[in-house]
């Protein structure tokens, strides 16, 4: 089986670039600034969700993965209609 | 044997994901925070999906860690293409250290339109540039339609 210290590195490393872009999430300038990181988020979070299936044997949690990458890419393009067509916007 | 390449797969799609974290919050503006993150957010996710292909070892659990590669692949870019798109329509600053802004001279924000660069202008006739005798210019005159006999 794995050695746990390569499972609790990778979580390490991926919560913390979690953290880094939920910084640019909140004090981005601007709303597609902010976008970007969110679609970093769920690829981030898809990451971490492929981790906990290695790290709990578990294989069902890749469909939650799946789901994910989905919606993560229909926002985007939801978001990119929205600045286009000019709607009423609070940075 | 295996555990190695799995580890190796694992370390390295996660500190690809944390340089685009880093990335997204050092780059200054827009596009260059796209370049850091949608390259090696989507090859760090393909990784760890690598990984979990090897821990598995299940054609099940290797079709649906495949098809989430194959999702992100496809879609990373079309999004990060979208965004970037709206985000120079709507006018976001650029760096202060921009050395080229291509689509500035072409796109005109007022009516949404985006030039070529080569409306407007006449074919171009040698006569005017008195370089009438040149070979590079030559093949721009069309020939004279000979009139059938």
């Amino acid at each position: 089986m794995i050695n746990p210290l390569v499972i609790n590195i990778t979580y390490l490393m991926l919560t913390s670039a979690l953290l880094l872009s939920f910084v640019r999430l909140a004090k981005g300038p601007s709303l597609p600034d902010r976008v970007v990181a969110l679609e970093l988020v769920a690829t981030i979070v898809a990451g971490i969700v492929g981790t906990h299936a290695i790290d709990t044997g578990v294989a069902s949690f890749l469909d939650i993965a799946i789901v994910l990458a989905l919606t993560a890419f229909l926002a985007a393009i939801g978001f990119a209609r929205f600045l286009e067509r000019g709607g009423p916007r609070d940075d | 044997m295996i555990e190695w390449i799995l580890s190796t797969f694992m370390i390295v799609g996660a500190a690809l994901m944390l340089l685009a974290a880093i990335g997204i919050i050092r780059l200054p503006d827009l596009p260059t925070r796209m370049h850091a993150s949608t390259k090696s957010g989507a090859l760090g996710t393909s990784l760890i999906m690598i990984a979990v292909a090897l821990a598995f070892m299940d054609t099940a659990v290797s079709a649906r860690a495949f098809a989430i590669i194959s999702f992100i692949i496809l879609t990373a870019p079309v999004a990060a293409h979208v965004i970037g798109r709206a985000g120079y329509f709507v006018g976001v600053p650029l760096w202060e250290g921009t050395v080229k802004d291509a689509l500035k001279e072409s796109y005109d924000p007022e009516t949404h339109q985006l030039h070529s660069g080569l409306e407007g202008k006449e074919p171009r006739k040698s006569v005017t540039y008195g370089v009438a005798e040149s070979p590079a210019t030559k093949d721009l005159e069309e020939p004279e339609p000979k009139k059938p006999e």
